[in-house]
């Protein structure tokens, strides 16, 4: 997995609450069997007219904020189904780091797996963070893991919260299953107490 | 022993290993999947040289891709698709899981068929690629919807990393009134703690009202329980679970049979166990809903009117600015006014025998109004068959319904089944949101027997003003 410490980048504002994964990846972009490519078709349905053209005052089309690494959203975000082409496209795109006041659980959690970081932060801290967004290009915010911390292009710090274990394996890129495989032991001697507790499973 | 929860007692069961940071390992007892969110996490395995862990407790099955036309097995048009399910006859195949291909009369969609084939059994962990895994929950069983990275690391270890989450208790005193259903009980909780109200959270749902329903109504409303942002829904085990379980497939027999079901007695919710939240309803309260906008929390009884967007507060204004604007719907509308160009019944919601057994009811005596596209998909092809049997097809046939073979059609539009854009739909499935059931398309969300009302007067109805008030002509 890609590590995350530090991003300095363009955020780009989505104030839309509820945002879902059908919107962020329409499901004809299911299809795949691959990770990667999906970047073209992010958010493909507010993106594009139904002839495929650019819809041009769709945020991410505008000249300002096609090289947004940073994506400020409403409450709610990734909501619906599991699918991790949405990550996928989001990180295809070039965005590593969503903020919102929330979440949806399991588009937050694989988020984590793609080297991707969600920070849930109060709305008030939002909306300010949004309102640097909208300031375009030139309004730089920094996102530091390490520090725990979001610098808002006039120099303010926000502070944010991470669970440590995804913070230790973000910050080394860290593979899940590597991990777990340091654990086998463990899995081994719970497979045969659970074989004579539960032997119909 | 402190006091626990049900989600505490199957949590604790399948414990392996718990770091000083709270993050856990949890054995997973059940991995289901499908043709979409796992050929990434075959391909991850095979480019690591790393072996299916389990595969014993590995269950593959197509649905999301499959056409559900009668003569599908003619092949796929579309190639994405072929090819996605083609990886999935080759996964299952090279890494021996338990398959039930599409020629098979066991296919159908994957949260259908593992309660079905008795793959489900209370107490368990059960995950799959697909947020709607909740649906097993209905049987006491741990079951949530993960991404394809954990997928692969089910695949792999047949473990899970987690964190443990709170518990919600949603109790529906009471019994319901005639004509409302699963479908509205779920749809009111949605409606009312919001689409993010469970997030954090794993629910148990209980009260009267959730004894009273059947198993497949209570995997209705699990069903849906991601759809209030929950991981989880559950309903503690009790008889009807076990009798719906006895002699299934896969389900313990002879003396394993009379330990489990001593186990499975002991899967409630001790009375002084602490809940983190607690919602209450009284069912006598819960009316037929149906959807307006492109969320699942925009849900109205179906005697209300559309709603303007000022009427909420926050960003939901301009959400409902956005969801009106799509669904081509003006403020002050009544409901009951909505014409639909197409009825979809079917999905891992509301596509079992007695969703069908519900849509005939309303049906005895009425026909699908001139016009209207209306389109049953049974969820399994044993659904189907079960309905033929019992002389449910050929009455909804003759009422002007298709009836089709089982997949995940129309519910999100992966398949040929897809609403044209502007088209409006009277849908038993799960989501509204924009585009789900294929770009443009309108969706109302409600229960089969609202779809079936729906169906007849070709507007969205009150199902008890059709077959209480009037006697079929």
């Amino acid at each position: 997995m890609d590590k995350f410490d530090q991003l300095t980048g363009i955020a780009a504002p989505l104030p839309i609450v509820n945002v879902d994964t059908d919107m962020i990846i329409p499901k004809q972009f299911l299809k795949t069997i691959k990770r990667t490519g999906l970047g073209v078709n992010l958010f493909d349905e507010m993106r594009y007219d139904d002839n495929g053209n650019e819809v041009p005052d769709f945020v991410l089309n505008t000249p300002q904020y096609r090289d947004a690494e940073i994506l400020v959203a409403g409450d709610n975000f990734g909501c619906g189904s599991s699918r991790e082409h949405a990550p996928w496209a989001i990180k295809d795109f070039g965005i590593r780091c969503v903020i919102a006041p929330s979440f949806a659980d399991i588009f937050f959690n694989n988020c984590f797996k793609n080297g991707i970081l969600p920070i849930a932060l109060p709305q008030e801290q939002v909306d300010l963070l949004m309102k640097d967004a909208e300031k375009g290009q030139n309004a730089r915010m920094t996102v530091d893991l390490e520090a725990q911390t979001v610098t808002t292009s006039d120099g303010e710090v926000i502070r944010f919260d991470v669970d440590p274990f995804r913070k230790h394996c973000l910050l080394n890129g860290l593979d899940d299953i590597a991990l777990t495989f340091e654990k086998a032991a463990a899995i081994d001697s719970f497979e045969s107490k659970a074989a004579q507790e539960r032997p119909w499973v | 022993m402190s006091p626990k929860t049900l989600y505490d007692k199957i949590w604790d069961a399948h414990l392996v290993h718990e770091d000083a940071d709270g993050s856990s390992l949890i054995y997973i007892d059940r991995h289901l999947v499908h043709e979409v969110t796992s050929p990434q996490a075959f391909e991850g395995l095979r480019l690591a040289n790393r072996k299916v862990r389990a595969p014993e407790k590995t269950i593959a099955v197509p649905d999301h891709n499959v056409p559900t036309d009668v003569d599908r097995e003619k092949g796929i048009e579309n190639e994405q698709s072929r090819i996605q399910l083609e990886a999935l006859d080759r996964n299952a195949k090279d890494f021996g899981v338990h398959y039930y291909p599409v020629s098979d009369i066991r296919q159908g969609i994957v949260h259908i068929i593992g309660p079905e084939q008795g793959w489900t059994l209370p107490g368990m962990t059960i995950v799959c690629g697909d947020s709607h895994t909740a649906t097993h929950g209905a049987f006491g069983s741990l079951a949530h919807g993960i991404g394809t990275s954990e997928v692969e690391h089910v695949l792999a270890t047949q473990t899970l990393i987690q964190s443990k989450s709170k518990n919600m208790k949603v109790e529906i005193t009471g019994s319901l009134p005639p004509g409302v259903t699963a479908k509205d009980i779920t749809m009111a909780i949605i409606g009312r703690t919001g689409t993010a109200g469970g997030t954090g959270y794993v629910i148990e749902y209980c009260g009267q009202a959730i004894r009273e329903l059947s198993m497949e109504g209570r995997m209705t409303v699990c069903n849906m329980a991601i759809e209030g942002g929950a991981r989880a829904g559950l309903i503690a085990p009790d008889e009807t679970t076990f009798d719906y379980v006895k002699g299934r497939s896969h389900a313990p027999k002879g003396a394993q049979w009379e330990a489990a079901l001593t186990w499975w007695k002991t899967l409630h919710s001790d009375d002084d166990a602490h809940w983190d939240k607690v919602v209450t309803f009284d069912a006598s309260e819960i009316t037929p809903l149906v959807t307006w906008g492109t969320s699942p929390e925009d849900v109205l009884p179906i005697d209300a009117e559309v709603p303007a967007p000022e009427s909420f507060q926050g960003g939901k204004v301009s959400a409902a600015t956005r969801a009106l604007e799509y669904m081509g719907l003006e403020p002050g509308t009544k409901l009951k006014d909505i014409e639909i160009d197409t009825v979809f019944i079917g999905s891992c919601t509301n596509g079992r025998i007695e969703d069908l057994r519900e849509v005939a009811k309303v049906m005895e005596g009425r026909r699908v109004k001139e016009g209207i596209r209306a389109m049953i998909v049974p969820g399994s092809g044993l659904v189907r068959a079960q309905a033929e049997e019992e002389g449910i097809a050929q009455k909804l046939q003759e009422a002007g319904f298709e009836w089709r073979m089982a997949g995940c059609s129309m519910c999100l539009g992966m398949n040929p089944d897809q609403l044209a854009p502007g088209e409006r739909c009277a849908s038993t499935s799960n989501r509204n949101f924009e585009g789900r059931q294929g770009r443009g398309g309108r969706t109302h969300l409600m229960s089969p027997a609202m779809a079936a009302a729906a169906a007849v007067t070709g507007r969205l109805t009150d199902v008890r003003e059709l077959t209480q008030d009037s006697v079929p002509a």
